[in-house]
């Protein structure tokens, strides 16, 4: 279904982070460099949330404090230090980084501060070991033109990346984290809610990531550039969606949730048509445990035998609303199990609209239906788990399901690869941030800015006029490289690797295009990979023909070389002299045709050999090598013959 | 809140517009930059020149006065009133620990309107920073001083010691808590120690290495391994209870005569010096376990000698010191004179004289060794053999700021040189360790 967007009022914003790849961290002096091994040490450490106000709790801090969770880092001699341990005041910020944030600044014709103020910014997911970001404000407007309409750029900000998340030991509530990504600057761009179409906003974020790139010290690869989009419609609600990491995701993900909150707001809609109220809406859980004494389902028999209970809780008026369709496979329901999990890590919610299944009866729903006196337009949610846990999700579920009654509840949202999106935490309020006081403010002269006019790299669009005037590729061909996320990339293939220009923008399009069009997980593929698998087409260590099959393995072992799995998958390239032998062999084989037909068996022969070298070598090769070997056997015969 | 740290230029921008601090303001700059938010206070460094807004996102920017082309005031920004808290229910029948506040924030308020932090102390606030203490004890809470522990002197160990007295004979609790900072933390903990003879109770010392307006603060696990060290301790001594690592797990006690800050900024700066520390908490499991044998028990008496002298100076000898900084301190009347020798105990022959010429003065000498580990043996070398024979009372294993506050201690007891030479020379409060254990000393490869 196609969405009028104008109508439906559709409005987004796009937050970019792109890591930097400067010599040191942006508050310590530690390398960029990112790790994947495991940590040489740990420590493990609680966080607290400060109080903004007595009583005033921060609903995201609250949040996790609610959850009561512990949590373990690890350490890198050569990678971390007691900066990002939280052991340490921070340094001086990296200057190095500053001058690339207001480098973009200047290039989208921002307006930098004088002064500079890094803010902490209150974060309790143990994402950062002090419990707060660093975070700086470097420059306000500005705006990027996309297709001739213009989206503003609200702010340029200057941050400190956090720490990642590597595992979670549910049962010990304690989650671990590795701290080499921790302390990375990442410029943040945020774009004002300019962008009306899905299309627009994977422009807007292909735009924004082009000038990024073109500032040189920016991180390449999966994680290193990722996009945060602001949603809504009109009588919906901002939704952030985190963690997009493939811009061609973008458009799907942003007519996904426009089309989710145009359901939510059927469903408001009918909820109000069929008069139910707030208060209509009691929490009064009922124990149903022995309507399951018997039961098949086996998920409901495992809880109970561990001394759980089935808890059940009606929902007046909900009847036929849980199971409608929000997203492609997500309904109603699923948006109260994902609470349900997120708020009492309980898996399994289920609804009356999806019952009887799972091994549940129809006796089994009637019978909690009878005890919760459901009526006609009910519906109820079942949970089996240990009392305190089942009673946590459905409080949890039931929350949800009032703010069904107004509609789009403000949330933070997560980005699944389908493009649908799932409840990640509540939206943080707004004031979360105090200033940094162990760092001092950073003044921003005339002359420095000055200073760095003169070193603003080049625009993209001239990087674009030399893919046709210098490396002469079609109009067309040069508009899709430049399209692509790969403008830089062609230009180092075709450089640093002597691609051929033509194999280099084809690879990056047509190939890359048809891979996922294949269901190969393109976005896997790191520009370092691209250039792994391309250099052996340079070095003829591989066909040209090869490298489609050799960038799908890639994809999908993104962890392999891209040599071994050349070497493996027996990709390498055949020399001349096997070839040869080959060729002779099929001409031994086809002995009769060639007696016949002499020269002209080469079309026939042609066609028996490639079947056996394809994508081996290039078939330029195989051409002119049969040419002259059918020769020489045609020759040598004739010889004979006379003779 | 006033506009005191802005230059002229942002002074008179303000007066032009009836702007002050808190105002929240709408400005636009000569290059049409619009923004819209509210006027913080300077903070002192930085261009006193450029105007501090926080915007509606939260972030605080700068902007040149010079760079402002009309500004207006359009609305105003209060400070966000404190909420008065009131006091848990359900407490009696807990034990009761009485906390004494000298400056050290174990606990504040932020204020992210205005950025502000507010450290603050009463009962009912150290509850709402702490909640596990509501299942622990019954606190009470009062303010001594508001100081920087490097504001802290012998004067103030005096008025702790004689509170701690008081608030022993007043309110009977099972134990004192004391909130200091940490930079001079070992030097009071030390005096108390000295100075409380016999107690009901322990004296607990607690900080925070990182503020306490930071989710990521130690004071929280600090505070609850100093409360349950002041409930369930059998010793009445004074101690410090900090971090044990860089974990938050073990909280360690240690003997504040034995005990120095040994790291700038991390949580587990405090080490035991040449002993092992008293006593360690496991926090999440709230259990306490000794680890000394010896200790001083809790007494029914309260036996407090309060008094300091301000005329001992500690000085480390360094490689060309002169004898003209001893004989400055003869002469300005200083009746106590700690160095901090190299080594065993030593300081440079050049200096024999002027050591010599202090004792003869009246004034106590005595060696302890910048090595800080390890204790000062002055019968080795000729050097401390000729510093022995001049008078210089060596410190054995006690460091050189324990031995600092004790020679203070001892003569703010007596004015008698040979009876101040007699009770230095004894181990008053388990300050001297007899024998040096060889895990004493953590060793030069404690990394391998």
């Amino acid at each position: 279904m196609k969405l009028d967007y104008k109508a439906i009022g559709l409005k987004c914003g796009i937050e970019i982070h792109q890591m930097l790849d400067t010599r040191a961290k942006l508050f310590c002096g530690c390398p960029t460099r990112l790790r994947r091994d495991e940590g040489d040490y740990t420590f493990l450490r609680w966080l607290r949330p400060t109080r903004s106000e007595v009583g005033e709790m921060d609903p995201a801090a609250y949040f996790e404090f609610k959850k009561g969770v512990h949590f373990l880092y690890e350490g890198y001699h050569d990678n971390t230090c007691l900066v990002e341990m939280d052991e340490e005041p921070p340094h001086d910020m990296n200057r190095e980084a500053l001058e690339l944030a207001l480098l973009f600044s200047l290039l989208v014709g921002g307006h930098p501060l004088d002064e500079i103020y890094t803010m902490r910014k209150i974060v309790i997911d143990g994402s950062n070991t002090t419990g707060f970001q660093r975070t700086a404000l470097v420059s306000l407007g500005g705006s990027i033109d996309i297709g001739g309409k213009k989206v503003g750029i609200q702010t340029v900000c200057l941050e400190e990346d956090a720490a990642r998340r590597v595992g979670e030991e549910r049962a010990e509530r304690l989650v671990r984290y590795r701290l080499d990504r921790m302390g990375i600057p990442l410029i943040e761009v945020a774009t004002a809610p300019d962008i009306e179409t899905p299309e627009e906003a994977r422009a807007a974020a292909h735009r924004i990531g082009l000038l990024l790139r073109s500032l040189g010290r920016v991180k390449r690869g999966l994680g290193s550039i990722r996009q945060d989009l602001n949603v809504s419609i009109r009588g919906g609600a901002k939704i952030e969606i985190k963690g997009v990491q493939y811009l061609d995701l973008i458009p799907r993900i942003v007519e996904l949730e426009a089309l989710r909150q145009l359901r939510l707001l059927e469903i408001r809609d009918e909820l109000a048509r069929r008069g139910v109220k707030e208060e209509d809406l009691e929490f009064k859980p009922v124990d149903v445990t022995d309507v399951f004494s018997g039961t098949k389902s086996k998920i409901a028999r495992r809880a109970l035998a561990r001394g759980g209970v089935a808890l059940a809780l009606r929902l007046h008026g909900f009847s036929g609303l849980l199971g409608r369709e929000i997203q492609p496979g997500r309904r109603l329901g699923t948006e109260l199990a994902d609470r349900a999990r997120y708020w009492a890590g309980v898996g399994g919610l289920f609804h009356s609209d999806e019952l009887p299944k799972y091994g549940i009866t129809e006796g089994e729903v009637e019978a909690v239906k009878e005890r919760l006196r459901c009526g006609e337009g009910d519906a109820f949610i079942l949970v089996f788990d240990e009392r305190e846990r089942a009673l946590k999700a459905l409080r949890a579920a039931w929350e949800r399901a009032v703010e069904a009654l107004k509609g789009v509840p403000e949330e933070t949202r997560g980005a699944n690869p389908d493009g649908t999106t799932r409840f990640l935490r509540p939206r943080p309020g707004s004031a979360r941030m105090y200033p940094e006081t162990d760092i001092r403010p950073i003044r921003v002269t005339g002359e420095w800015l000055e200073e760095l006019r003169g070193k603003l790299p080049e625009k993209p669009e001239r990087v674009w006029r030399r893919l046709v005037e210098e490396y002469g590729l079609s109009k067309e061909l040069a508009k899709e490289v430049f399209n692509s996320p790969y403008l830089y990339l062609f230009e180092e293939l075709v450089e640093e690797l002597k691609v051929p220009p033509s194999l280099a923008a084809a690879t990056l399009t047509n190939t890359l295009k048809s891979l996922s069009r294949d269901g190969v997980p393109v976005e896997n593929l790191s520009e370092e990979r691209i250039k792994d698998a391309l250099r052996l087409v340079v070095r003829g260590e591989i066909a040209k023909e090869a490298l489609p099959d050799l960038l799908a393995a890639a994809a999908r072992e993104p962890e392999k070389p891209v040599e071994e799995i050349a070497r493996e998958a027996g990709l390498r390239a055949m020399s001349v002299e096997e070839l040869d032998s080959i060729i002779r062999s099929t001409i031994e084989e086809n002995r009769k045709a060639v007696e016949e037909r002499g020269e002209r068996a080469f079309g026939l022969l042609m066609g028996r050999v490639m079947s056996k070298v394809r994508g081996r070598i290039d078939g330029k090769i195989v051409a002119q090598e049969l040419r002259r070997i059918l020769r020489e056997t045609i020759s040598s015969s004739s010889a004979e013959n006379s003779s | 809140m006033s506009v005191e740290n802005y230059g002229p230029l942002v002074k008179e921008l303000l007066e032009k517009s009836g702007a002050t601090v808190f105002d929240e303001v709408s400005l636009e700059t000569r290059d049409g930059l619009k923004l819209e938010g509210v006027i913080m206070p300077r903070p002192e460094v930085g261009d006193p020149d450029v105007l501090v807004l926080k915007l509606g996102n939260g972030y605080n920017v700068g902007v040149h006065a010079g760079r402002v082309s009309s500004l207006e005031v359009v609305g105003r920004r209060e400070p966000a009133p404190l909420v008065e808290l009131s006091r848990p229910r359900g407490l009696e029948g807990l034990p009761k620990v009485f906390f004494i506040g000298t400056g050290g924030t174990i606990a504040s308020r932020i204020d992210y309107k205005t950025g502000a932090v507010y450290p603050f102390f009463s009962a009912e606030e150290i509850y709402s920073m702490v909640p596990e203490l509501e299942e622990i004890a019954y606190i009470e809470a009062e303010t001594l001083f508001s100081i920087f522990s490097e504001d802290m002197t012998p004067a103030h160990w005096q008025r702790l010691a004689e509170e701690v007295a008081s608030v022993y004979r007043r309110e009977a609790p099972r134990g004192v808590v004391v909130a200091h900072g940490t930079d001079t933390m070992h030097y009071s903990a030390a005096a108390l120690g000295f100075a409380v003879r016999r107690a009901p109770g322990p004296v607990v010392f607690v900080g925070a290495q990182r503020s306490s307006d930071r989710p990521s603060s130690d004071s929280a696990f600090n505070v609850i391994g100093a409360t349950v060290t002041a409930i369930e301790a059998p010793f009445a001594e004074s101690v410090i209870a900090m971090h044990g690592s860089v974990s938050d797990d073990v909280i360690l006690v240690h003997r504040g005569v034995k005990a120095r800050k040994m790291h700038t900024s991390r949580r587990d700066a405090f080490m035991s010096i040449n002993s092992l520390p008293l006593a360690e908490v496991e926090v999440p499991s709230r259990r306490f376990k000794m680890v000394a044998s010896r200790y001083r028990g809790r007494s029914d008496e309260v036996e407090v000698e309060p008094r300091f002298s301000d005329r001992v100076a500690l000085v480390k000898y360094y490689p060309g010191m002169k004898g003209d900084v001893l004989e400055w301190l003869v002469e300005r009347g200083y009746r106590g004179i700690v160095l901090e020798g190299t080594g065993l105990g030593h300081v440079g022959t050049h200096l024999l004289e002027a050591v010599r010429r202090a004792v003869r003065e009246g004034v106590v000498v005595a060696m302890a060794s910048q090595c800080i580990w390890g204790r000062v043996n002055m019968n080795v070398y000729r050097t401390g053999v000729e510093l022995l024979r001049a008078g210089v009372l060596p410190a054995g294993d006690m460091t050189p700021e324990t031995a600092y506050v004790k020679l203070s201690w001892v003569l703010g007891q007596t004015e008698e040189f040979e009876e101040a030479r007699r009770l230095f020379a004894e181990n008053l409060s388990y300050e001297y360790e007899e024998r040096s254990e060889y895990r004493f000393y953590p060793g030069a490869r404690w990394w391998a």
